[in-house]
């Protein structure tokens, strides 16, 4: 076509008519609040809707059965949804205005979606409200209201292979319990093909020397990164890296610490109970011993890492999902969940339970209470991810000018 | 109507009659555009300069206007979003600069190769160079976090020359810094260190592409060639032969038939394949969402993983939309950039190259 301005005309024409049909009508209103707020109150059997972010089949199948059992038991209809990529399926389910009832929403995203009114408040009323660990109310705890129950949670601990172990000639005396420690069996680890102690590099490992000299990014509300108990830590990992009793997962080829250590790349790592599924399946002759993290200077520390059951606030039927939420988070059906997929149960009244039927994990789940979680104000995650892509070059970094960088960062973050 | 009528100009009166008509047949393409593009453009330019955090609908009465608080976040606000905004955008120039011109002169290279006559096998050179295009990016991508592990093929066919080859998708330091640091500048000097944009000094825009987003280029390279290569064949083929032959005659070699007679006809496919190079290069997304995820140290962080990130991580929709759409300022002011540096200067348009020189031509519109 010669002329494109008739065209062109039309073509915003058609557009603005569009937009002003659709801003006009009612197509992107939600103005069905009223409506669902009379649901909510009424009783009956119901539909509801739980997606999850599944680790894998065992998990789909036990979070199903779950779910269908206390479908029969109440007579309501639940559907599970296995989400391919959950924070895009939720993301769409919040903007279209109709999102699933429940939902799994980890630690670190909760604010985000608690501060733009998309979860509702419902912990603080669940009769086993005050059964969680306290650590874990505090990650799921935005502006003082306690959003969403903790659904499992993991920690990390010291994973060591008994042959590497043995072989060096270490026995059950030698578990470190200080970084003292820990530095000389990683020394006496290492040998020529094999490295004492790998781990990655980014915040979700490291943090926990920082917790172990006492460190935070976050005290109070305001941000403590450039402590000098951070520092302190930062430095006895610079050291130990720069003995080669310790190297990080990028410098020995692996993308995480669960693989270095099945390839035997590393002696030790650093990691959460979920590398148990990682060495059954991939690295099944691997024989090894989980081992609580060592003290630092302040005592002992780990960090911890969460998820919730998460429940719309547009959701309709928030007395039966709010239900349903009680019923799997009970210590009974946290054990099936134990059983079924690894994770640990979110309720202290589970911890003996845990320990007599998995003795193996007993060090990640008794460190549920000297672990701490990481810091879930709105904004913090993405200078977390900064922190970690700095961490990358810790080997021959500047870990002051890291830490006062990544202070400014969060100072501004948190407002 | 007027189709006897020779002598009347084509112009108003014809048009007016047709166009009722025109304007009915073209309404259903319009609509779908409408529904499909222009709206969800608008809805985007909307969320851009508003407050959306991704609850309920853009449009309801709780969202609000801000202006250009979310450009001048990312533009000017000089804290951690700028400086993520100036890494990826430095990671995509970097990426472009690099991929385009490769995969041009690569896909140009390939079609003169497998266009000849005389080559054997044509067909199946063809299909081979054709095929990593047709391929899912994301299976190739797979496929190259394999190859270039620390201990896969690649490094294990470059132990076999006693090179020790990086540790590539987990290297985040940048190609020009070791070339430099290899003729022994490896400290950055104090006018560059100190000063940048984006918060990002000059020294870090110098990076180069990382070893990380290096695999990525060549990947990019790899799987794009192809497509272009399909290009070049064509117009190659669609050049008369004859003009090559004069050429011949005249005496002209063989790089000089290329040079001067068959590249200066191929000029409008080296726009299109600069174009599209350019816009796919600056939307890449799906290698680094399947492949690195903008790791190592936020090397492969782009302008639209960024604006995915800001968008469904952090629910900063509005700060996501703005950088689509300055990704999209991007790519049209560097189309017409290029669009720029190959237009014709020296001749006059092509429609009317028969004509005798301006100062000789006749009044307007007068020929016959």
């Amino acid at each position: 076509m010669r002329s494109p301005r008739p065209l062109a005309l039309l073509a915003c024409l058609a557009t603005l008519s569009l937009t002003a049909a659709c801003g006009g009508g009612s197509g992107f209103e939600s103005d069905e609040a009223p409506e669902q707020q009379e649901t909510t109150a009424a009783a009956g059997p119901v539909s509801l809707q739980v997606m999850i972010g599944s680790s894998g089949p065992a998990e789909t199948d036990a979070v199903t059965a779950a779910v269908d059992a206390w479908a029969s038991e109440t007579g309501n209809e639940v559907e599970v949804i296995a989400a391919t990529d959950l924070n895009q399926q939720l993301s769409q389910g919040f903007a279209a205005g109709s999102p699933p009832d429940v939902f799994y929403v980890s630690s670190d995203l909760v604010a985000g979606y608690a501060n733009n009114g998309s979860l509702l408040p419902y912990a603080g009323e669940l009769e086993n409200a005050g059964d969680f660990y306290p650590n874990l109310v505090e990650a799921f705890t935005v502006d003082d209201e306690f959003m969403c129950a903790p659904k499992d949670f993991s920690t990390l601990g010291l994973v060591i292979n008994n042959a590497s172990w043995e072989a060096a000639g270490l026995t059950e005396d030698d578990l470190p319990t200080t970084w003292e420690e820990l530095r000389d069996v990683a020394t006496t680890l290492t040998t020529g093909d094999q490295v004492g102690l790998v781990t990655s590099a980014e915040y979700q490992r490291l943090g926990a020397f920082m917790a172990q000299a006492g460190g935070a990014l976050v005290t109070d509300g305001a941000a403590t990164v450039d402590s000098e108990a951070n520092l302190e830590a930062l430095q006895y990992v610079q050291s130990m890296l720069a003995d080669g009793s310790m190297q990080l997962t990028g410098q020995v080829g692996a993308g995480w610490g669960g693989e270095a250590f099945g390839t035997g790349k590393a002696a030790m790592t650093i990691e959460g109970n979920w590398i148990a599924g990682a060495m059954t399946a991939d690295y099944p002759d691997v024989d090894y011993q989980v081992a609580p993290l060592p003290a630092g200077p302040d005592g002992e520390a780990s960090l911890s890492f969460t998820n919730c059951w998460g429940i719309a606030a547009e959701s309709p039927s928030q007395a039966a999902a709010t239900e349903l939420v009680a019923f799997l988070t009970t210590p009974e059906q946290q054990m099936e969940f134990a059983r079924a997929f690894g994770v640990m149960p979110s309720v202290e009244a589970a911890q003996e339970d845990f320990i007599s039927e998995f003795p193996g994990f007993a060090a990640f789940v008794e460190q549920g209470d000297v672990a701490v979680t990481v810091p879930n104000a709105e904004g913090v995650s993405t200078v977390v991810a900064d922190l970690n892509s700095q961490l990358q070059g810790l080997p021959d970094g500047d870990a002051a000018a890291i830490l006062s960088s990544t202070q400014a960062n969060l100072e501004a973050a948190l407002g | 109507m007027s189709l006897t009528s020779g002598r009347r100009p084509r112009g108003k009166r014809v048009r007016s009659h047709e166009a009722g008509a025109g304007w009915l047949f073209t309404a259903p393409v319009l609509v779908v555009l409408g529904l499909f593009l222009a709206l969800p453009v608008g809805m985007a330019a909307w969320v851009s300069v508003s407050n959306w955090s991704g609850a309920g609908s853009p449009f309801s009465s709780d969202v609000s206007f801000v202006g250009g608080a979310n450009y001048s976040e990312l533009l000017a606000g000089g804290g951690l979003v700028t400086q993520d905004f100036g890494t990826a955008l430095r990671n995509n120039l970097w990426y472009v600069l690099l991929v385009v011109p490769t995969q041009t002169v690569l896909s140009l290279g390939l079609a003169v190769l497998v266009g000849r006559q005389a080559i054997r096998g044509r067909g199946f050179f063809r299909t081979a160079f054709y095929f990593p295009s047709v391929t899912s990016s994301v299976a190739i991508t797979v496929v190259f976090l394999f190859l270039f592990g620390a201990s896969g093929s690649v490094n294990a066919a470059l132990a076999k020359l006693s090179v020790d080859g990086p540790n590539w998708f987990n290297d985040p330091r940048g190609v020009l810094h070791l070339l430099l640091g290899a003729v022994g500048l490896d400290q950055a000097p104090e006018a560059l260190a100190s000063s940048g944009a984006l918060g990002v000094s000059w020294w870090e825009w110098l990076s180069g592409p990382s070893v990380a987003m290096s695999t990525l280029i060549m990947l990019a390279v790899f799987t794009t060639s192809g497509t272009f290569m399909l290009l070049f064949i064509a117009a190659l083929q669609n050049i008369p032969s004859e003009v090559n032959e004069a050429a011949m005659v005249d005496g002209a070699n063989a790089w000089q038939r290329f040079r001067r007679v068959t590249l200066p006809q191929l000029r409008p496919t080296l726009f299109t394949v600069l174009t599209l190079g350019l816009i796919g290069t600056w939307q890449v997304f799906d290698q680094i969402y399947v492949g690195t995820q903008g790791d190592p140290a936020k090397t492969t962080v782009t302008p639209a993983y960024l604006s995915y990130t800001a968008s469904f991580q952090q629910q900063n929709w509005g700060q996501g939309a703005a950088i689509a759409f300055i990704l999209f300022a991007i790519i049209i002011v560097f189309t017409i950039l290029q669009r720029a540096a190959l237009r014709e200067r020296t001749t006059v348009p092509r429609r009317k190259r028969y004509v005798v020189p301006a100062s000789a031509r006749p009044g307007e519109g007068g020929r016959p």
